[in-house]
């Protein structure tokens, strides 16, 4: 069991935009309104990096800005670790469309922003921080592992660590064969010591063989493997004390106990 | 830290199959790479191709995983006993105490570009054999090796470019050290595809030649493919003659595709896997570049190195071997440096004729045979990634 303190959070869905005005919705207090994912334009962005970047770059972003403003850290100050199963799939859509084609022209900038690590590159040059980052996946429990990775870095290098999860569905023809069926993106500013701004404590585990999570509503967000997040920004909505289980890999379970 | 100790270790790249047959080309100065001619060879390059992988599939139980990305995978699990030393450590730890964390860019994109050339008429559809997880998604590679070596782990895939699976060992230690496994296999497998072709194509960063690091006519990359693999064990628990003394990780916070020019995130990656090592520069005894042959990362490297190493260390890129095999770059070269322990040995720098005088750090270009106990390699990718191992004989 490893303790962590989170500090700051920041969501981004259809219907959850942005944290303050999602908490009634995420606690079931207010009905969730079925409106799109609204253009994303972080502000932290230099304006020639804003055009270069693509749109899952920005959805990470914006909920990685959200969760550091509410933690009151200086940018520059947390590692990072950005989970995400599908990365950029509109540049990648892009790129297999062009190479498909008899030119196979790839467009360079298409290309540095294919890598997985672009939200990490993007949010790195826009910060200023040179401090540690990682890009992974895990498929549909991308964000549990994200969560694994944050939490060693968090317990045994003393960092504090902003983790990131995020998706967006595929254009087709990806979309017939990986059904995304909405943006979701969650962002968590996890610091190994309590302070006057801590919102929660986690207390992680890595169990085998625990009862089986409670998955997200049936809903669109339950196809994103991004929202994988929500009982823990329920949870932390209703202000509530409990325990959440992540289904992980080969019945492991990431179990978080919360106490607010 | 601690040393971590890496028990065994196997792979598959350019130069051939297992470690033997890699350090045998390293010492006669042999180069794995050839004039391209993967797919329809439309680029004027030269390439690391590994053979065989056309008539070795995945089969099986596992047939849906079947990608050149994963054969190759599946060849490198294959050397240098790696396989058995596994099982063994299965026996010991439990299938669910050992993780598994792997490197890699691209993973099985060939497979989705190759379906985007079949796509069917009218609706455009994908061919329906595609299978998007277990080929293209970059969990695909750690899923794989995880079934293949039947580990039941916490396990996940690292894609952070160039430095991927550099920054599975620092991953892999923190996981052991929080508790969330009791050793790992981590690793690193990129293999060819027309997204990293065309891609650096498109950024003017492949050379028409054999790279040539370190070189004054030096003018882009050579890409390759490898796999590579190492088991991962505290040293109460297992024996070893090398271990993973240090890493550091960091970023450039400068620009997606081009590196900070006087090397400042290199330079921090390398004093942190120092600081992280609780060594100084001088113990240091050499240090295997990541040294793509590019005109900006070799000088920036160079720069960063002469700035914490002075001109003491010899240092030299295997890139001119291997190619740059991207997100296998980590472990292929943790895997060189291992040989290097092993065989008191140390790599020249393989096509570098005329070396650029701008360079001031100690760049050797012949091998050279001398003892060696403690070495550093690099690993930096786009987006600015950067991570260095220490790696050493074990006390």
């Amino acid at each position: 069991m490893k303790s962590v303190y989170l500090q700051g959070v920041g969501v981004m869905a259809p219907g959850l935009c942005g944290w303050e005005s999602s908490r009634a919705v995420l606690a079931g207090e207010a009905p969730c309104l079925n409106e799109p994912l609204p253009r994303l334009a972080p502000d932290l962005l230099p304006a020639t990096e804003r055009r270069r970047s693509s749109e899952t770059v920005r959805l990470a972003l914006t909920v990685a800005q959200e969760a550091m403003r509410q933690s009151r850290l200086p940018l520059d100050k947390v590692a990072t670790v950005f989970a995400s199963s599908d990365g950029d799939g509109q540049t990648l859509h892009h790129i297999c469309e062009a190479l498909a084609s008899p030119e196979r022209d790839v467009s360079p900038t298409r290309f540095h922003n294919s890598v997985h690590n672009a939200a990490a590159g993007y949010w790195s040059i826009a910060t200023g921080s040179r401090l540690p980052s990682n890009s992974l996946c895990a498929y549909d429990v991308s964000f549990a592992a994200g969560l694994l990775d944050a939490v060693s870095q968090i317990v045994v290098e003393d960092e504090t660590v902003l983790l990131v999860a995020f998706d967006l569905p595929f254009p087709e023809p990806l979309h017939a064969v990986r059904k995304v069926e909405c943006g979701f993106a969650a962002a968590f500013v996890l610091a190994p010591r309590r302070d006057a701004h801590t919102l929660a404590e986690w207390e992680i585990a890595l169990q085998k063989d625990g009862p089986p999570p409670i998955l997200p509503d049936a809903n669109a967000w339950a196809s994103n493997p991004a929202a994988r997040a929500l009982p823990l920004l329920a949870m932390l909505a209703q202000k509530r004390s409990g325990t959440v289980r992540l289904d992980y890999l080969h019945d492991m379970r990431v179990v978080v106990k919360c106490s607010t | 830290m601690q040393p971590l100790l890496i028990t065994h270790f196997a792979t598959a790249n350019p130069l051939g199959l297992g470690a033997a047959a890699t350090f045998e080309a390293l010492a006669e100065a042999r180069s794995g790479l050839r004039l391209n001619d993967f797919e329809r060879a439309e680029i004027n390059t030269w390439i690391g191709r590994v053979e065989g992988l056309e008539n070795q599939p995945v089969i099986g139980e596992l047939a849906r995983y079947d990608c050149r990305n994963n054969r190759l995978a599946q060849l490198g699990l294959r050397q240098d006993g790696f396989e058995e030393a596994v099982r063994r450590a299965r026996k010991k730890y439990g299938a669910a105490r050992i993780a598994v964390l792997i490197g890699t860019s691209t993973s099985g994109i060939l497979e989705t570009e190759l379906a985007y050339q079949r796509r069917q008429a009218g609706d455009g559809a994908l061919p329906e054999n595609f299978n998007y997880a277990c080929t293209h998604n970059l969990f695909s590679v750690a899923d794989f090796v995880a079934r293949y070596l039947e580990l039941e782990g916490a396990s996940l895939t690292i894609s952070t470019a160039c430095s991927s699976s550099a920054k599975a060992f620092a991953s892999a230690h923190r996981f052991i050290e929080a508790g969330w496994c009791d050793a790992a296999v981590v690793g690193g497998v990129d293999s060819l595809c027309l997204t990293t072709l065309h891609g650096f194509a498109a950024l003017e960063l492949l050379s028409e030649r054999p790279c040539k690091p370190c070189d004054a006519a030096r003018d882009g990359i050579s890409i390759g493919e490898a796999a590579g693999f190492a088991l991962l064990e505290k040293p109460d628990r297992a024996k070893s003659d090398c271990a993973l003394l240090g890493y550091g990780e960091s970023n450039d916070a400068y620009h997606m595709s081009s590196p900070h020019p006087q090397g400042e995130g290199a330079w921090l990656s390398m004093s942190k896997a120092l600081a992280c090592a609780g060594l100084k520069p001088s113990d240091i005894d050499y240090i295997n570049l990541h040294g793509t042959a590019t005109p900006a990362n070799d000088s920036m490297e160079d720069r960063a190195v002469y700035r914490l190493f002075g001109a003491e260390a010899p240092c030299s890129s295997t890139k001119g071997w291997t190619g740059h095999s991207l997100g296998a770059a980590g472990i292929t070269e943790t895997i060189i440096c291992l040989l290097c322990l092993k065989h008191d040995f140390i790599p020249g720098t393989l096509n570098l004729e005329t070396p650029d005088a701008q360079l001031q750090s100690h760049i050797i270009s012949a091998n050279q045979e001398r003892p060696i106990e403690r070495v550093l390699t690099n690993s930096f990718g786009f987006g600015g990634n950067n991570c260095s191992l220490v790696l050493g004989l074990a006390e």
